[in-house]
This record gives C-alpha cells, sequence and structure tokens, in this order.
C-alpha cells in the first residue's frame, strides 16, 4: 500500500475548493496546495480569505488588490505561483459593472449605500464572491490550477448555497413590494405585507427604507445576467474537474462540522476527492509491556521513569481519542483519500514551511 | 482570589475567541466553576450549536426555553443554558412591541436579511440587546452571572464593537435607544466584562493580541484575564532514557527505549513552544493569565467539564484580590459565601493541575 498522497486525488483537477471548519489550517492547506502545483511546473493561482498575517507577508498579500501577483520561488519549469486575498466589495462592484447597462447604471448602484452594507453585512455574500472570483479566474484561462480557500464564516460550509441565497435575497418578494412606484401598488399588496413593511420602516427609519428601494430600483434589468452567471458559477462547481478537499482536525467539534459538510456535499452530488486532517498527534504505541506508571511509581529513584511512561500514556490516548474522530470522518467520506499532517515542529510562514506542508500532501512527489 | 469573589465580579461575562481555541468548552467550564461556587449561572448560546450542551453530557440542542443543564445541589447554583439566535432576539424584540404576528413572517420571508442589510450589526444588537435583558431582569429570574458564549471566527470585535457603530449611524429610533442601553452594559465593569480564549501558540497569541487592543480602543470593555485553553501539563522528561530506567532498576528493550525516547522528545519540544508563547502573551498583553490544561483526549464531555472547571477554580484562586475601587457590590444572594471548592465528587483529573 502506498502512502496516502493527494496527488491521485487532484489528478486531472483544474480547481481545488478547500473546506472545512475555522481554526484547522485551511489557509495553509490550501496555499500548501499551490505551492505544490508550482513546484510541479504547474502555473497555480491560491486565493485566500483571511490568512494570518506572517503567512499573507510571505506570499505578498500585503499590497492591495483583488487581482492575483506572482510569488517568487523555486517553481518547476513553466511553473508559478499567483496569490491573491479576496476583497469581497471590489468583486462585487467588478460583477456589477460588467451586467449593468451602462457607467450611469453601475454608478447608480455602486454609490448607494444600501449595496455598500451589502458586501459587508449580508451573510453569503463573501462566500458567493468567493466562487465568483473562482469563477472568473477560471474562465480567464491563466492558470492550471486554481485553489480556493473557503471563509470562516459560523457555519464555515454554507458557500454552496452562496449563490442561490444572494438570487433568492435579489428576488425576494418584499423588496418587489418595495420597489412599486404608487400607493396603488402599496393597496395591491395585502395587508400582512403593508403591516411588515410598517415594522421595518418603523425600526429602522424611512430613510433605509428609501436606500433599499433606490438599490431595487437600480438593479432593475441586471437580475437575469446574475441568474446566467450564477448558473455558471453552479456548473464550475459541479464540474468534474474541481475538486473538493475537506480539510479538518481531528476533534470533536471539527469532526462533526466536517462530517455535516461532507453530508451537503453528497447530498448536492458532489464528493469528496480528500480528507486532509492537520495537527495529528505522533502515536508512539501504549507503554511497553511488563511496566507502567502506577509500576514504577512504587520503584525507587523512579521519578523520571515514571515521567517517560506518563507521557508515552498520555500521548498514546489522545492519539487513540483522535483516531477515532478520523475513523468518523473517512467513514463519512467513502472513496475520499486521507491524508494526515502531523504537528508541524514550528507555524507556517514562509514557503519553506508550506513546502513542509505539501511533502505531507504529496509525499513521495 | 476566591472562585466566587471572581464570578461576582459581573453579572455579565461574554467569552469571545476565535474559531478552534476552545471558546464554548470556556464559556461551560466558567458557568460550571460559578454553579460550584454557589452562584446561580446561565449560559447563552448565540449560534445554536450542539457543543455546549455535550460539555454536560446532553445530546440535544438548546434551544430558546431554558433548560437546565445541571440541577442545584447542595451548596452549588444550578447551570441553565439556552440559545439566542439573532432570529429568536427579533422575534422577541418583536413581541415585545405588540408585533408578535408579524414575527413569524419576518424570520421566514427573509425580511431579517433586508433588516440586517439595510442596517449592518442589527443582528448583533439584537442579541445584546436581549442580553441586556436578561441582565436586567436577573435579580428576579435568580440569575447571578450570565455566561454569554460569543461568535466565532473573527467576530468578536464586529459583534461587540456594533453598538457604538449604530449610536453613530442612527439618530433616532428604538434601534438608538438599544445600542445606547447595551454600551453602557459592555462599559460598565461592574455589569460585564469580556473573558478572551486563546491557545498557547503563534497565530492564536497573534490574533488573541490584536483583539484585546481592539476591544479596548473600539468598545471600552472590561478584559478579564485571557484564558489559555490546551495547556499542555509539563513534565520534566529525561534525555537518557536508559539511564532513567537503570536508575530505577528496571531494564527496557530497545523498541521501548526508542518509543520513549520520541515520545519525550515530542513533548518537550510542545513544552517549550508553549511555554515561548505564553510568555510572548504575557509581554504583549497586561493581563493575567488562566490557563487550562489539555486533557489528553479529543472528547470533551461532564467528567472533562468537571476537571476544567477545578482547574479554572485553581487558577483563579492564584489570581490577586481585585484592586479595591472596581470591587463590585454582589447583589444581595439569600445564600451564604461558600467555603472554597475542594473536594468536589469528580473523576480524579489525570492530567494534572495547569503548569
Amino acid at each position: 500500500m502506498s502512502t496516502p498522497s493527494l496527488t491521485d486525488a487532484l489528478a486531472g483537477a483544474d480547481v481545488v475548493i478547500c473546506a472545512g471548519p475555522g481554526g484547522v489550517g485551511k489557509t495553509t492547506t490550501a496555499a500548501a496546495v499551490a505551492v505544490h502545483a508550482a513546484a510541479s511546473g504547474q502555473r497555480a493561482c491560491v486565493v485566500t480569505i483571511d490568512p494570518a498575517k506572517r503567512l499573507a507577508d510571505a506570499l505578498g498579500l500585503e499590497a492591495l488588490g483583488n487581482e492575483p501577483h506572482p510569488v517568487e520561488g523555486p517553481w518547476g519549469d513553466g511553473g508559478g505561483l499567483w496569490a491573491l486575498m479576496l476583497d469581497t466589495k471590489s468583486t462585487f462592484d467588478t460583477l456589477v459593472r460588467r451586467y449593468a447597462a451602462g457607467p450611469q447604471q453601475a454608478g447608480a448602484i455602486l454609490s448607494n449605500p444600501f449595496y455598500r452594507n451589502i458586501s459587508g453585512a449580508l451573510s453569503g455574500t463573501q462566500e458567493y464572491m468567493a466562487v465568483e472570483k473562482l469563477y472568473e479566474l477560471h474562465d480567464e484561462g491563466r492558470f492550471d490550477l486554481v485553489v480556493v480557500d473557503t471563509p470562516p464564516t459560523r457555519q464555515a460550509l454554507d458557500f454552496l448555497d452562496a449563490p442561490r441565497r444572494l438570487m433568492r435575497f435579489l428576488d425576494n418578494r418584499i423588496f418587489r413590494v418595495l420597489m412599486m412606484p404608487t400607493r396603488a401598488g402599496l393597496r395591491a399588496v395585502n395587508v400582512a405585507t403593508q403591516l411588515l413593511l410598517r415594522v421595518i420602516s418603523r425600526v429602522v427609519g424611512g430613510e433605509v427604507v428609501g436606500q433599499a428601494l433606490a438599490f431595487f430600483t437600480a438593479f432593475e434589468g441586471m437580475e437575469q445576467g446574475f441568474r446566467d452567471r450564477t448558473d455558471r458559477v453552479e456548473a464550475l462547481l459541479r464540474a468534474e474537474t474541481t475538486r473538493y478537499v475537506l480539510i479538518a482536525s481531528p476533534r470533536a467539534a471539527a469532526t462533526a462540522e466536517a462530517c455535516y459538510f461532507a453530508r451537503r456535499l453528497a447530498a448536492a452530488g458532489m464528493g469528496v476527492a480528500a480528507v486532509v486532517e492537520n495537527r495529528v498527534f505522533p502515536d508512539y504505541g501504549p507503554p511497553p509491556p511488563g511496566i507502567d506508571t502506577p509500576k514504577a511509581a512504587a520503584l525507587p529513584n523512579s521519578r523520571s521513569l515514571s515521567a517517560l511512561l506518563a507521557n508515552a500514556a498520555e500521548l498514546h490516548r489522545v492519539a487513540t481519542s483522535e483516531a477515532r474522530h478520523i475513523r468518523a470522518l473517512a467513514a463519512a467520506t467513502p472513496g475520499a483519500r486521507l491524508v494526515r499532517v502531523p504537528f508541524l515542529t514550528d507555524e507556517v510562514h514562509d514557503l519553506v514551511g508550506l513546502s513542509e506542508v505539501a511533502a505531507h500532501l504529496f509525499p513521495g512527489s | 482570589m476566591q472562585p466566587r469573589a471572581f464570578c461576582s465580579q459581573s453579572t455579565v461575562v461574554i467569552v469571545a475567541g476565535k474559531g478552534g481555541v476552545g471558546k464554548t468548552t470556556v464559556a461551560a467550564t466558567m458557568a460550571l466553576m460559578a454553579a460550584r461556587a454557589g452562584r446561580r449561572a446561565l449560559v447563552v448560546d448565540v449560534e445554536g450549536t450542539a457543543a455546549l450542551p455535550a460539555l454536560f453530557g446532553r445530546d440535544a440542542p438548546l434551544g430558546y426555553e431554558p433548560v437546565t443543564l445541571e440541577a442545584a445541589s447542595d451548596g452549588s447554583g444550578p447551570v441553565i443554558g439556552r440559545t439566542l439566535t439573532p432570529d429568536d432576539a427579533l422575534a422577541e424584540y418583536l413581541d415585545d412591541h405588540g408585533l408578535r404576528r408579524v414575527s413569524k413572517r419576518m424570520t421566514a420571508t427573509g425580511t431579517l436579511e433586508l433588516v440586517a442589510t439595510a442596517i449592518p450589526g442589527i443582528k448583533d444588537i439584537l442579541v445584546l440587546g436581549k442580553v441586556k435583558q436578561l441582565e436586567q431582569a436577573a435579580p428576579s429570574q435568580g440569575t447571578d452571572l450570565i455566561v454569554v458564549d460569543a461568535p466565532a471566527a473573527g467576530h468578536a470585535v464586529g459583534f461587540l464593537a456594533t453598538a457604538r457603530g449604530l449610536l453613530d449611524a442612527i439618530g433616532v429610533g428604538p434601534i438608538r435607544a438599544q445600542s445606547a442601553d447595551v454600551l453602557d452594559l459592555l462599559t460598565d465593569p461592574r455589569r460585564c466584562q469580556v473573558l478572551l480564549v486563546t491557545l498557547p501558540e503563534e497565530t492564536p497569541v497573534n490574533e488573541v493580541v490584536e483583539t484585546a487592543f481592539l476591544l479596548e480602543d473600539r468598545v471600552g470593555v472590561k478584559l478579564g484575564p485571557v484564558v489559555v485553553n490546551g495547556m499542555i501539563p509539563v513534565l520534566d522528561l529525561p534525555d537518557d532514557v536508559a539511564g532513567a530506567a537503570a536508575e530505577a532498576g528496571v531494564v527496557l528493550d530497545p523498541a521501548a527505549r526508542g518509543a520513549l525516547s520520541a515520545a519525550a522528545r515530542f513533548r518537550r519540544h510542545r513544552q517549550e513552544l508553549q511555554a515561548r508563547q505564553v510568555e510572548r502573551l504575557a509581554g504583549a498583553l497586561p493581563l493575567p493569565q488562566l490557563r487550562l490544561p489539555f486533557l489528553w483526549t479529543t472528547e470533551l464531555g461532564r467528567p472533562e467539564l468537571g476537571a476544567l472547571a477545578d482547574a479554572l477554580a485553581g487558577a483563579v484562586t492564584d489570581l490577586p484580590d481585585a484592586e479595591p475601587p472596581e470591587t463590585a457590590q454582589p447583589p444581595e444572594t439569600t445564600q451564604p459565601p461558600e467555603p472554597p471548592v475542594t473536594g468536589t465528587p469528580e473523576p480524579p483529573n489525570d492530567a494534572g493541575p495547569p503548569a
């Protein structure tokens, strides 16, 4: 049996989506996958959401801008690494400009206060813009591989629904009502809806309702463009060449979230190509036969030996407990490659560290 | 400081930290420690996940209706748990304003999304407004301490900075009034403090330092000690395994020596890393630290929670007493002061006390 590796799982992929709960090293893993591709001679781009500062520095992500920029490194022939940190608002702005009938319509939307709030406050916008950016980069054809990190949101896993959710928001019948220009229109809606509108006005103030109205008015005519785009983005999410890597850590909460995500993907007809378990404790096996901590403790001059035995027993205990979580996630992701990445000697904050992670993800290549 | 005094400094304790640092565990630990010190604790989950009840050995997720997670017993208060999601809070807000009929429609039709988009932060202010209401009602409801498990993933600053932001943004109306009330709560150290949670690792330490400064600057909330979760208890592990065995008169075969030696190397390395990080944290953040041990298991249930509450009580006891001017007058309770928590009927904590 060969050492588990992501190599087979990602063969032929042109998009890799890294998903999983927060705090398990998702960004680092995504960057390491791109580093490996670049080192293997591919043109790879990594889209990150919220990198830790030192990793961001290492990838040159200090610079503003929503476009990929090259990262110097020992890349293979013809290969290269590009990185970008997602700017949700600027991605959304680009989308609006693309589908607006002209600069006037685009300007009316972009300057609307309600629109400006959408990028920051509407749940799912960041997720949608991550896949939107992914689609744009893939569509341009500049890269052999685009690796995307998904946002550390509360559910951490909702980006699959994000395109639909945004469309639902833009289609909401409440807004249709808001857009009816005359009082006659208002009279036509039922009493319950009128009450709802009054409540909104009372809670948030008439000014805000006015801004929302202006936004939806300005947006009129663009829905079809957005809808078509959404369909294409969804098609990319389902493409055979798009692979999902589920990143977890063998802890109870992380495993529960990762299993949930695996079920969601399966329900959407998509499979998990690989599972990466990060920060796995080493297992040096059970304590040696014939001697254990209590026995040793009863011996004279055994303080050092007792400590050594206690340590081995504790590490074995946590490794055993982690193994149960790893098995549970493996059972929830039939057919997926499983790769374990141990606790690393130090935190990853440069290309050398990323290469070390890549060596665990793609051993022997 | 006695745990009871620690738990009486403010009625509300907000536990905040990035995803994966054990924020929910710390919130539950704090609530249990308070209960054991004779306080009646309410723990509020703003996300409605299964993690909190699981720590108390319960399968069913919490709901809007308060449930007893831990019954009061001789000298101990109860731990009550409930959720308080934005949808819950909005529904209740509308109920309170005589609009019960529309509240269902509002949450079902996605109208909350409209309102939340129109005014970023409104979800947070609804939740915090409800926390304030619970705080106001605490004496009559028989609650001494409200522990709030704050949203994760870097939202802590946004969550807590909302009130000030909305006060600046909104001139009049119920939301402004609500924001002002919430800001009063957050900035009064006798009513509310924040416990930040981190891990003894580089990135979590950087993030908690950043969060602490942002919270002080942007909210002005009182920060309690930083909880450093998952501390590997420190063992003195010799390099020379064969020597240690010989000292005790034990002969180990080479495989056993190799395994013990490799395990010791790993542990020593982790111990050094965490020592460096807690030292860095102490240098960067002038807050006391409460260290909770790693328990060598990845499944935390009620026995582990008990062990953590013991460890937290021990760490709190080692804190100096509070500075006199800020000493809270705890609301009068009918219970006499409890003796320090010792000899609780818990399974032994074989991870030992925090390092």
